[in-house]
């Protein structure tokens, strides 16, 4: 009875088209974003804020930026490591060099330059599809891995070849604890997560899943497989982009090309196969499964009283992970998402079922 | 079924004319010398037996093969490759044998996508969703109702068309190609794998679209009844080659026509 | 000058001819099921840990033997856990099982077997030859052990290949590859042939495993290594044997010779912190290659209909 569709009767066609078209999902997310704003900061410790909320919500973005490539258009990707890389390479880089840079033109700018990186590798998704972009795409994983590590420029001829961030202010204010980070960090989530649902509902979205779905049937309506295709790598390589600057700047503070390997790309990739190809609300949901899995896993020895050795911890994990995938990949393709949809099509109707 | 509306458009200027058109593949030879034209406001059927060429020419009058000689002059442009989306550019629409439908979006969102040409708000303007952006996708989206009411599908938008079944596939398949307003429609066997009652619809739809939007139709299918019915100039192929042109009463008493589709010798 | 040169290009057809290997086992899947499978890669590792294990206990030929019922369990397992439950799935969905695969085995390997570098020792000669010594000062120094995993793999080849084209198993796993309902429905058993080819492409594994682990030691980079077949056959064609063979030697003489041609030039070029771009030659040359021949060098050109 709670939630229900009955009386809420859409009067234009701008209403039927909000985000949110029922009342009940209105004051969920303004639940949801309350309880982030406000809600997290009054019980959150450093250690939530620093290993659960803040990469949960950096990796969101990138798991957004991957299914619009991936979930929406279709472009199986290996490269998000590499590309989340060009992102934290390039903020660092302009923080270094450009002085007094507003830290929001920074992320942003880095955001571009992945961008352009991504289109580039974006190219040969012209020609070829599948499994043969997925290859292409392990290219440019291992060809941008390689650079960071070797070009000296691009570190600033650190000798250890590891960069470390200075500190970050944005309006005179110092971004330097947990807390702030965080808040940080959502209000960007917010923004982008909110562009990318109007971008995935709009002409550009319908255009993305069109080539998905059927190419050849989206040539004749128009859609241009050369727009279509780069215009996903484009938007896609954007969050990635940002995702991995505000992962070196908020969350790791200094890194090594090692931290953007090709198992980021089987983490973000694994996040919206889990969370739901095709969903922005998935990509959230995916990224906070798969950061909370091996937290849990790591206290799992300890609530059970079995010692295990830390090694023996990240082969169950990946044990776990690998089965998950398998799972859902056979259970239900649209992953978490879909389950959610169902669960609310179930609440439509309760308590009586017919 | 419509003599009356046929004879006044059959006066009608040629929109598109194919001349001469040949087409292989490595060693089959799909079309050899294919001419004819299409008038304005007319249906033109193009009908003949199996792996006769139908479709393929079809593929050719969208730009998905380009024909190894032959000219095709579409609008008064003489073209000779052409992808499809410029295909589309220019006006033409079209549905498939096998239904080609964004199997995983919903029916409302399929035939949106066919206004995609007609959309011409920025990406900048998408992301905000606000002001002009909201007015264009809401505006658009009046247009696309007008097109689901007419073919009879508002209870089925927002399903997703995997799920639905063929008959009403190939209806949001019709309602996707309407949406783009094109100026000439391509069919290729509207009514393939239908039971009577949706055949029925279906050339109802097709009799419709040309009367109320004047829309130029080429349509491609095997009922010979529905064909006679429905066009106003009729097109056969065999074996690649064109050999009979006419209306359906001059086609159907064709000797070589009766030959082919009897099957006596070539 | 030229000494060295040829010294390389040897070694890496050498190394090649171990990549051929590994993609023999990506084509054979690829042939009979329409599966990429990203496994491969671990399927090598999984192998070589085997055997380096078992070998702790057992003679090598009796390890090795028990390798090869360990690897047909695990064709068993993927067919009845994954792809049985998978049949008519896209391509791509496939693919990200076989992903999903890959991770489980990554874990599950190195928990059952243990996560340390261990030795493959095969008995094969250590000691480097010299040929060619009237040719060039000193002779070309070749390995021995590569030179005989090369002869290993040519037979491995031509088994395969008779296999293929004169069984009847061979013929029915050509047909699945062709049309999967078309060869269900003359009555060839579908899952049977899949457990087949799994558990062959598992055999082959087990032999790239040995010869890799006998060269490198077995540890868990053998996987990424074993990744490197992925551009072999993209430049061989998804579906051809030939094209898998001539690929891995194409990419392992190329990258090599790029290590030890390019990789000073881009050096002194962009100021690097050393080479290593053996890391990304072979991806970087498949993706040029595939801008030019999507379909490979021995692949089929594929017209699509509309």
């Amino acid at each position: 009875m709670l939630y229900r569709e009955a009386g809420q009767f859409k009067t234009s066609y701008s209403a039927d088209q909000a985000i949110f078209s029922i009342a009940q999902d209105r004051w969920f997310v303004m639940i949801v974003l309350l309880l982030g704003f406000v809600g997290v900061p009054l019980v959150a410790n450093q250690y939530l804020y620093t290993e659960v909320f803040i990469p949960v919500l950096i990796l969101s973005i990138a798991a957004i930026g991957l299914n619009i490539l991936t979930g929406y258009c279709g472009q199986v990707s290996l490269g998000t490591g590499g590309f989340m890389a060009v992102g934290a390479y390039a903020a660092y880089n302009l923080a270094l060099r450009i002085p007094d840079m507003n830290f929001i033109l920074v992320f942003a700018l880095s955001g571009v330059v992945a961008m352009l990186v991504g289109v580039l590798f974006g190219l040969p998704s012209l020609r070829i599809k599948g499994f043969y972009l997925a290859v292409a795409t392990l290219a440019a994983q291992f060809f941008l891995e390689w650079a960071f590590a070797r070009v000296k420029w691009f570190t600033n001829y650190a000798p250890s070849g590891s960069v470390a961030v200075g500190k970050i202010e944005l309006f005179g204010f110092a971004i330097d604890t947990p807390d702030r980070k965080y808040l940080f960090v959502l209000a960007l989530v917010v923004v982008m997560a909110l562009a990318a649902k109007n971008m995935v509902r709009g002409r550009l979205g319908r255009s993305w899943m069109a080539m998905r779905d059927m190419d050849i049937a989206a040539e004749i309506i128009g859609i241009r497989p050369l727009n279509a295709k780069l215009s996903a790598f484009a938007v896609s390589s954007f969050y990635i982009g940002v995702a991995g600057a505000l992962w070196g700047f908020l969350r790791l503070g200094s890194w090594e090309p090692l931290a953007f390997d090709i198992n980021r790309s089987f983490q973000v990739l694994f996040m919206i196969i889990i969370g739901g190809l095709g969903s922005i609300l998935g990509s959230f949901l995916g990224a906070a499964f798969i950061i909370l899995v091996p937290i849990f896993l790591n206290q799992l020895p300890h609530l059970l009283g079995i010692p295990l050795s830390t090694a023996a911890v990240s082969h169950i994990e990946f044990m776990v992970f690998g089965a998950m995938i398998v799972f859902f990949l056979i259970v239900e393709p649209n992953g978490f998402a879909r389950l959610w949809a169902i669960a609310k099509e179930k609440l439509r109707l309760w308590p009586f079922p017919y | 079924m419509r003599a009356s509306a046929g004879q006044g458009v059959a006066a009608g200027d040629i929109v598109l004319s194919v001349e001469d058109v040949s087409l292989g593949f490595g060693g089959v030879q799909a079309l050899t010398g294919v001419s004819f034209d299409i008038r304005n406001g007319e249906i033109r059927a193009i009908i003949g037996p199996n792996g006769a060429g139908k479709t393929s020419m079809l593929n050719v009058i969208n730009g998905f093969y380009h024909p190894q000689s032959g000219r095709i002059t579409f609008k008064g442009k003489t073209r000779s490759k052409m992808r499809p989306y410029e295909a589309a550019r220019g006006g033409i629409a079209r549905t498939f044998q096998n239904v080609a439908l964004f199997k995983g979006m919903t029916a409302l969102d399929n035939i949106m996508a066919g206004r995609t040409l007609k959309m011409h708000r920025g990406v900048l303007w998408q992301i905000l969703r606000v002001g002009p952006a909201l007015a264009e996708e809401v505006e658009h989206r009046l247009k696309v109702e007008e097109i689901i009411d007419f073919l009879e599908i508002a209870h089925i938008r927002k399903i997703p068309v995997g799920r639905l079944p063929y008959g009403l596939q190939k209806r949001v398949e019709l309602g996707r190609a309407l949406a783009m307003e094109p100026n000439l429609l391509l069919l290729d066997e509207p009514m393939a794998g239908m039971n009577l009652e949706e055949k029925e619809d279906m050339s109802r739809f097709i009799i419709d679209v040309n009367n109320h939007f004047g829309t130029t139709i080429a349509l491609i299918e095997h009922d010979m009844g529905v064909v006679m019915d429905l066009s106003d100039r009729v097109v056969v192929l065999d074996y690649g080659r064109k050999i009979a042109d006419g209306t359906p009463d001059d086609v159907k008493r064709d000797q070589k026509v009766i030959d082919a589709y009897l099957g006596v010798g070539h | 000058m030229l000494g060295p040169i040829l010294e390389t290009l040897i070694g890496g057809l050498l190394t090649g001819v171990l990549y051929s290997l590994v993609a023999l086992g990506f084509v054979l899947i690829f042939k009979a099921s329409g599966v990429f499978n990203f496994a491969q890669g671990v399927m090598v590792l999984f192998a070589a840990l085997s055997v380096a294990r078992l070998s702790e206990f057992f003679p090598m030929p009796i390890a090795i033997a028990l390798a090869v019922v360990v690897m047909i369990a695990l064709a068993y397992a993927i067919e009845f856990l994954v792809l049985r439950r998978l049949v008519n799935q896209e391509g791509i969905i496939l693919f990200m099982a076989t992903l999903g695969v890959t991770y489980f085995l990554e874990g599950f390997g190195q928990t059952v077997w243990g996560s340390d570098i261990y030795k493959i020792d095969l008995g094969m000669p250590k000691n480097p030859i010299f040929v060619l010594e009237s040719v060039f000062p000193g002779g070309l120094l070749i390995d021995p052990s590569e030179l005989i995993a090369a002869l290993i793999c040519a037979i491995m080849v031509v088994a395969l290949a008779i296999f293929f084209q004169v069984t009847r198993v061979g013929r029915a796993l050509r047909a699945v590859a062709d049309d999967h309902q078309a060869a269900q429905s003359v009555g060839i058993p579908l899952n049977q042939i899949w457990l087949m080819v799994w558990a062959v492409a598992g055999i082959v594994a087990l032999v790239a495993g040995m010869m890799w682990g006998a060269k490198l030691g077995v540890q868990f980079s053998l996987s990424l290594v074993a990744l490197k077949a992925l551009p072999v056959l993209i430049l061989g064609g998804f579906t051809s044997i030939p094209g898998a063979i001539v690929g891995g030697l194409i990419i392992g003489a190329g990258e090599k010779l790029a290590e030890v041609v390019l990789g000073p030039v881009l050096i002194r070029m962009f100021d690097l912190a050393g080479g290593g771009i053996e890391n990304w030659f072979a991806y970087v040359l498949a993706l040029m290659f595939l801008l030019v021949r999507p379909q490979g060098l021995f692949g089929e050109k594929i017209i699509e209909r509309v």
